[in-house]
């Protein structure tokens, strides 16, 4: 029976593939997890990012005089394959940390890997609450402003709008619905005059935007609430324009301005929108300066948020092997404990109480410029601005 | 009032898009039988050259021009394709093309990416149709009135295509019967390739005309192509007006249903088509298929039991494969434990397909229930191990029996899409319930006990269980119930002549192949130590069919190879490039024209050739050169 010596070989292959990758000892490895192949525009630059971050680390002597080595899979948007993948990097590359990943459920998924095998894990992208509040665990750190912060940022700008009636359009799965639950949280506790007249829960990726724009003019709210991004934004603005939806009402938008998803819109860019994101064009600080440099003169290209995100994920996960001096998860778990270390966006911190970073998000305005979205008005918020109390967070966050 | 007609033309606008796509596809079907998966792909490429030529050429002429040209550009590709690819396969196992199609859809997505970048390209407004048409103070985008026009005008077209050419009419005869249009001396070759270029003419105008309104990126295809399918199901299948009356359908009470329901959007095409295909089996304007003339392929080479050597060679790989922990590492036996998982599944789903004849598209649905059974029952009730492997998979169990009820009623492709229909609805309940199933975040933390904890005893476990799995699955196919089935399967009238109750008899397989699947999936919660909606998808049924048509439908147990080497290939591809989707695919391709009867099936053929050439008594006949295993 030819099937179990094919299941034979394949095993031999895999086995030999991941020894002759686990030949050099003098590395420090970090084993790195994104969905490459479902979201390219997303992880793309945020490749470019961490490759950077890779070359400037080792040209500046490495960790602690080793040479760092990165090791990347693509997940494939599976939180299945992220596991996989994550138990090829550290049974047999044998990496001394896990970084990385974009989807929230595939975040989740490795930190649960994470906690379940005592590997140090440092979460690049996804943005639930849930990886650092309810479902948090201590080999776990989070880089990227969260899903409350992120919410927080806007009500800051919304609840000073004269609006009264809001409608919600989200995609409907669990980040939609999260975005959607804090930004009423919070902006109901600021404004308890406010009135939620519609919500539209479009799948993702597959809004049919006519009828969600219809329905929502319909009941003819003072100011909108967008979660979407990528495809569907582009679908949604262009109808909104259309119909003139967005004419004389406010909106509000999760992540519209990172060049990711505002650079498509080109000529169609709606004015006006107070949005998240990431202006480089116009942040003028020595940090971020430096960092533009760096990578334009590395891709001749401008970077979008995920290059920022990439970058800052690599360079902080050196910097807390550097001040671990060791590759033990225990001790990489001390060492992040409340280490600062500078970043793009200014210093920022892993918390101690919850394994979150303080890296913030720039709030903006969209405005169209030479037939180009930019960002303008626009202001950094630091992260550690936009979090609970600590005794909230307490409550929040699963004893370790 | 004026905001109903308004969002009434909104859902049309909707309707008349789908229906472009879906009616290329109903044509593709009822004339050539192939489930072209690929039509996605072909909208995705028409939408992608359509966007590069408007953009290079100006002016009104330059959009229109654009869009046409970049149709018959893809056009073209589906000639060849069709030329080069399908005509090897037209006399392979019914649905083995499918593999052939998912695999040019794999590499598709690769490549698009590779050409036109990752980016998401948004192209220009179409001239003339920019703006909106004030109605009573709702305004209405003019393109969405040009696209209200554009479906009838193309219904039109078609009609008389097939109405009142002779081309037409030789496409409507063979949709109703091909062998006869053939034995009456038309050339089917031809037929078939311009039947399939006018299908990819019409999907890649459906992409090419959501320039104005959408923007142009790698998932397009995913994203129309299970929902253009259920539009042909719910309008009968071969029935372009049924097409049109089902777009229409689907996307009036989508835009209607939003207004009470936000939430609808993600499973109102499926519900719809269960609720029509339970009412009529046939879709809505469809007609009962004639009863297929069988070719006799399947008495060609009769299944039997393996003989004594085969088993003892079967239990000698056994024994090989388990002693895999005593030299492979941690990952290697992980890996090991999942493709053993897959086994599983894929022996579960080719249990239903070759033994019963039923090609399910949606199983994944109980190797899910299965896995979100044991979610529960070690989360929620905290249960031991071996008691939640135990109950864990009734749940699956369940979930057969209510569906498999309902599906066996049908037949062909029309129970495929009903247990589609209903894989999706219970992950849209997995997906939609967040308080019971954590939504898309899943259930996590559903570790195995310590017992089975470490890398070795857990590959020992799966591969334990799969082997049982599989010798009881074979001992069901030579037993007294599996000749029933398969008389079900063979022919259905003569079946019931001498007696057997056959619906009874698929129902049974299907709930013995949904428990089946369930144990897979309880042992593969297991083993990710978490449980998501993505383990109901669409995709992961998807794979459970790639695996046992890759294997050989017409095999015993060719699911078994098939599902390690896709599976082993899949993890090792994903892992080594970031273009596993384009080797991935190209692969498939490869194996679908070496192979059309699926690596298993043609393995068997060829020792059967060899049996017969050699002399009696050649010591090679009693060497187990069968691998149906």
């Amino acid at each position: 029976m030819r099937a179990r010596n094919i299941f034979v070989g394949a095993a031999f292959a895999l086995l030999a593939g991941g020894m002759a990758h686990s030949a050099v000892a003098q590395d420090i490895k970090i084993g790195e997890i994104n969905s490459y192949s479902l979201l390219p525009a997303f992880t793309e630059p945020y490749r470019k990012g961490w490759q950077l971050a890779v070359e400037e680390i080792n040209a500046a002597g490495g960790i602690n005089g080793k040479k760092l080595v990165v090791i990347s899979k693509d997940d494939g948007g599976k939180p299945a394959d992220a596991q996989t993948a994550a138990n090829e990097l550290v049974s047999s590359e044998g990496v001394a940390m896990l970084a990385g990943t974009f989807l929230s459920n595939i975040g989740l998924a490795v930190s649960d890997f994470a906690n379940q095998k005592k590997v140090f894990f440092l979460a690049a992208e996804p943005l639930t609450d849930a990886i650092t509040w309810s479902k948090g665990n201590k080999y776990t750190f989070r880089l990227r402003p969260s899903n409350y912060m992120q919410a927080a940022m806007l009500v800051e700008a919304a609840s000073k709008l004269p609006a009264k009636r809001w409608a919600t359009i989200a995609p409907n799965y669990e980040y939609g619905q999260s975005a959607v639950a804090v930004f009423k949280k919070l902006m109901s506790e600021k404004r308890p005059d406010i009135q939620w007249v519609d919500e539209q829960w479009p799948p993702q990726g597959k809004i049919d935007a006519g009828p969600v724009v219809q329905a929502v003019a319909a009941a003819n709210p003072e100011a909108i609430l967008n979660v979407t991004f990528g495809a569907d934004l582009v679908k949604l603005v262009r109808e909104g324009n259309t119909r003139g939806l967005f004419k004389g009402r406010e909106v509000v938008s999760f992540l519209t301005g990172e060049p990711e998803y505002l650079d498509p819109l080109k000529d169609e860019t709606p004015e006006g929108w107070i949005v998240t994101g990431y202006p480089w064009y116009s942040i003028k600080t020595p940090e971020h300066d430096a960092f533009l440099k760096a990578y334009q003169a590395k891709y001749n290209d401008y970077p979008r948020l995920g290059s920022i995100v990439g970058y800052q994920t690599i360079k902080s996960a050196a910097a807390i092997l550097a001040k671990a001096g060791s590759t033990d998860p225990e001790k990489l778990i001390a060492a992040a404990e409340g280490l600062s270390m500078p970043s793009p966006f200014g210093e920022i911190t892993f918390r101690k109480i919850d394994h979150q970073s303080t890296l913030g998000a720039y709030v903006g305005k969209t405005a169209l410029k030479d037939g180009k979205g930019v960002m303008v008005d626009s202001s950094y918020k630091k992260g550690a601005d936009y979090l609970p109390s600590d005794a909230e967070v307490d409550k929040l966050r699963p004893k370790d | 009032m004026a905001f109903y007609v308004v969002q009434f033309l909104t859902g049309l606008a909707s309707a008349a898009s789908l229906f472009l796509v879906a009616s290329g596809l109903s044509i593709i079907f009822g004339v050539t039988r192939i489930v072209n998966f690929a039509h996605g792909a072909f909208y995705m490429i028409g939408a992608y050259i359509a966007f590069t030529l408007t953009e290079r050429l100006s002016g009104a002429f330059g959009f229109w021009g654009g869009i046409v040209a970049a149709a018959l550009a893809v056009a073209l590709i589906g000639v060849i394709v069709e030329m080069v690819l399908l005509r090897r396969i037209y006399h392979a196992p019914e649905l083995f093309q499918l593999l052939a199609t998912f695999g040019l859809t794999l590499m598709v997505e690769d490549l698009v990416v590779l050409v036109w970048g990752p980016d998401d390209l948004v192209g220009r407004r179409a001239p003339g149709f920019k703006g909106a048409v004030d109605f009573f103070g709702q305004n209405i985008p003019s393109y969405d009135l040009f696209l209200i026009v554009l479906g009838p005008v193309v219904l039109g077209i078609l009609w008389l295509l097939f109405q009142r050419t002779r081309w037409g009419v030789l496409v409507r005869a063979a949709t109703q019967d091909r062998d006869m249009v053939a034995a009456l001396g038309v050339n089917q070759k031809w037929l078939f390739t311009s039947v399939f270029a006018v299908g990819v003419f019409l999907a890649a105008l459906g992409g090419a005309l959501q320039i104005p309104r959408d923007a142009v990126h790698h998932a397009m295809d995913l994203r129309i192509i299970v929902e253009v399918f259920v539009v042909v199901v719910i309008g009968g299948l071969g029935s372009i007006v049924g097409a049109f009356v089902a777009a229409v359908l689907v996307s009036e009470l989508n835009a209607f249903g939003i207004l009470i329901f936000p939430k609808i959007s993600i499973i109102l095409v499926f519900l719809v088509m269960a609720v029509v295909l339970i009412v009529r089996p046939w879709g809505l304007f469809g007609r009962p298929e004639a009863p297929a003339r069988k070719t006799p392929g399947l008495t060609v080479n009769p299944w039997r039991p393996l003989t004594s050597n085969e088993r003892l060679a079967a239990l000698a790989a056994l024994v090989i494969a388990a002693t895999l922990p005593l030299f492979a590492g941690n990952y290697a036996l992980t890996v090991g434990s999942e493709i053993a998982i897959f086994v599983i599944f894929a022996v579960s789903l080719h249990f239903l397909m070759s033994v019963g004849g039923l090609a399910s598209f949606g199983h994944a649905a109980y190797f899910g229930l299965g896995a979100y059974g044991i979610a529960f029952l070690a989360k929620m009730a905290g249960l031991p191990m071996i008691v939640c492997l135990l109950l864990g998979p009734l749940l699956g169990c369940m979930g057969a029996a209510v569906f498999g009820f309902f599906a066996v009623q049908l037949s062909g492709v029309y129970f495929a899409m009903l247990t589609l229909a209903f894989a999706q609805i219970v992950w849209s309940i997995a997906f939609q319930w967040v308080s019971v199933t954590g939504g898309d975040n899943g259930i996590l933390g559903v570790w195995p006990s310590s017992w089975a904890a470490s890398p070795s005893h857990f590959y020992w476990l799966a591969l334990g269980v799969a082997t049982l799995v599989t010798v009881a699955l074979r001992v069901m196919v030579f037993s007294p119930f599996g000749y029933a089935l398969r008389a079900t399967r063979d022919s259905l009238l003569r079946s019931e002549a001498i007696g057997i109750d056959a619906k009874r008899i698929q129902w049974t397989a299907f709930v013995i192949a949904g428990t089946t699947a369930g144990i897979g999936g309880a042992l593969f919660a297991y083993l990710k130590g978490s449980v998501f909606p993505d383990n109901l998808g669409i995709s992961l049924s998807v794979d459970a069919l790639v695996m046992v048509l890759l294997g050989g439908v017409e095999t015993v147990s060719g699911a078994v190879i098939g599902a390690i080497v896709y599976k082993a290939l899949n993890i090792w591809l994903v892992s080594q490039t970031d273009l596993s989707k384009l080797v991935l695919g190209g692969f498939i391709v490869l194996i679908v024209v070496v192979f059309p009867k699926g690596i298993v099936g043609m393995l068997e053929m060829l020792a059967q050739r060899r049996r017969k050439s050699s002399p009696p008594g050649s010591p090679l006949l009693a060497k187990p050169i069968e691998s149906a295993e």
